[in-house]
């Protein structure tokens, strides 16, 4: 049962998306991210569901994938919105009790939904079609300057990619000792919140010490295979930029530039209107 | 000197209570001394508790001697300016195959040994499809390490280590957590790789139907050396086996019972054609 939990939800199927450098990504990712909350019209937000349109379509990953992600903020999306519709002081445009609803409220709440529903979908289009491996190499390449500033890049990616190869080894270790304590009587539905917190103890205190004899055998493996960190280090798979990684570079300066211009080219359509 | 020269060698834990003062100390390795020549292929035998494991990491720069010295292709393990050196040119299996596999697609982690000595991308692919064939894993390389048997697993960490290039593998139990199936095709390739590429293979276990095919055999008891010799040699001293708590194959234990019931058996029967023939001898023989 636990066995078919899959982390780092990556959809395999051919597409330009998928092609793409995991840096280009990455960068992609984040300058959408900032945008969204950069930009304050409804003439920005059009261009950027474009814009996450047009890359949904390229992608060829269903749309059902994207929406997934959602279900996690359903409920935090609720709550902002009550807040902001409710305790956004302006313009009253309706009243029930005691609470007020005004119209920068509305429009303040509009926005976090949109701004919020795009990240999610935004990120889950960038795991969706990259490998977590690339993933981890494409973030060690972009923080590559920081190693100057003495942070262990090398070192945080390596350890990213170790856990990923162990979730489901941990996995399955969680399940076979569950089946081990259930066989000798062991309850883990029943009861309470905290009776079934106190039942977890005798699965957590062997999981991590398993883990940890684990990770004495793997550092003994990786040591006797010369792993030293990162320096002097060569890579097998190392990362390449190519025509079409800077074509992607373009179409998001493109996407920015366009955004930010939108409000006023609307305000200029509406003056001459 | 050999690739693989052991002197005098003595290992003791130390262990501590809670405030750090010495308990006590178990000498793990007693005053061992080997000699392994280059392409040899040696078993290391011994039951739970013999030292034998403790001996594989002092071959290989985990573990250093507390006296006594080891050298590795001439090179002294306590040096550490040769550290990296020794351990390229002595490769290391361990035994539990999930906890030794790093990457997360088969030809990764092949290409993990090469990339940590610096050689060049071009050439690390070269090695990884170069030892995937050796070990019979190239269809698998772009699986999921998650996805193979122990036995498929345990293959792919000998290419990880043989991507090296190292002149001698170490193979420390490496078919104690597998199913008979599984221990064939590690036995199988490791013995590939000896006669095919020479390379030098240490390799230790408790089975004893597994070391009849090498040149060599050591019998660790209690951190030192019990027996050594040949095969034939070491199987021909059934009692003295029993007495180190090891079992004996098979067939040649049945030999053995035989000629103890008066029937003219050769000592040292490794093999079932060789049992047959000798019986059959036997059987002539009477009428």
């Amino acid at each position: 049962m636990l066995r078919d939990i899959t982390l780092g939800q990556y959809y395999q199927t051919d597409s330009v998306i998928h092609r793409l450098d995991p840096r280009v990504k990455l960068a992609a990712t984040i300058i959408f991210i900032i945008s969204l909350f950069v930009f304050n019209d409804i003439a920005g937000y059009i261009v950027a569901a474009l814009f996450l349109a047009i890359v949904i379509k390229l992608s060829k990953v269903p749309f059902k994938f994207m929406v997934k992600g959602m279900k996690a903020i359903v409920f935090l999306l609720i709550i902002t919105v009550v807040f902001n519709l409710f305790l956004t002081p302006g313009e009253p445009v309706l009243r029930i009790w005691k609470l007020t609803i005004t119209k920068e409220g509305i429009k303040l709440a509009a926005f976090l939904v949109i701004r919020l529903s795009f990240l999610i979908i935004g990120s889950s289009v960038m795991t969706l079609t990259t490998t977590p491996n690339q993933l981890t190499d494409g973030m060690e390449s972009l923080m590559s300057p920081l190693k100057k500033l003495k942070v262990p890049v090398h070192e945080v990616a390596m350890m990213m990619s170790i856990a990923l190869r162990f979730i489901p080894i941990l996995m399955e270790e969680t399940d076979k000792i569950m089946k081990a304590q259930m066989a000798r009587g062991a309850d883990f539905e029943s009861g309470n919140v905290i009776k079934k917190a106190k039942s977890l103890v005798p699965l957590l205190v062997p999981l991590f010490i398993s883990a940890f004899r684990r990770a004495n055998d793997l550092a003994m493996a990786m040591e006797a295979r010369c792993y030293r960190g990162g320096e002097h280090r060569t890579r097998m798979k190392p990362l390449h930029y190519v025509k079409r990684d800077f074509a992607a570079y373009a179409c998001v300066a493109l996407y920015l530039i366009t955004g930010a211009a939108a409000g006023r080219i609307a305000e200029t359509v509406c003056a001459l209107l | 000197m050999g690739i693989i020269k052991v002197k005098d060698l003595i290992f003791e834990y130390i262990r501590r209570d809670e405030e750090g003062n010495v308990e006590g100390i178990t000498t793990a390795i007693d005053d061992i001394n080997l000699d392994i020549e280059q392409g040899d292929f040696v078993s290391v035998l011994g039951h739970n508790g013999s030292g034998k494991s403790t001996l594989a990491k002092h071959l290989n720069a985990i573990l250093y001697p507390t006296e006594g010295t080891v050298w590795v292709d001439g090179k002294d393990t306590q040096n550490n300016e040769y550290i990296w050196d020794i351990r390229q040119t002595a490769g290391m299996v361990f035994q539990n195959p999930d906890n030794q596999i790093i990457g997360q697609v088969v030809e990764e982690d092949v290409g993990f040994g090469p990339e940590n000595m610096g050689v060049l991308t071009k050439e690390i692919w070269e090695r990884v499809d170069e030892s995937l064939k050796a070990v019979g894993m190239y269809e698998f390389r772009k699986y999921s390490p998650n996805k193979l048997s122990g036995g498929q697993k345990q293959r792919v960490s000998i290419a990880g280590v043989i991507a090296m290039h190292p002149k001698c593998i170490i193979l420390d139990e490496p078919t104690a957590m597998l199913d008979p199936k599984g221990r064939r095709e590690v036995i199988r390739a490791v013995r590939a790789l000896n006669d095919v590429e020479h390379i030098t293979v240490i390799l230790i276990t408790h089975y004893m139907d597994e070391v009849i095919y090498s040149d060599k055999v050591y019998v660790m008891d209690k951190g030192k050396i019990a027996l050594h010799g040949t095969p034939r040699e070491i199987f021909s001293k059934v009692e003295r086996l029993k007495e180190l708590r090891l079992d004996v194959p098979q067939v040649t234990l049945l030999a053995h019972e035989l000629k103890e019931a008066g029937i003219p058996m050769p000592d040292g029967i490794l093999t079932k054609e060789e049992f047959a023939a000798a019986f059959d001898e036997c059987v002539n023989r009477a009428i």
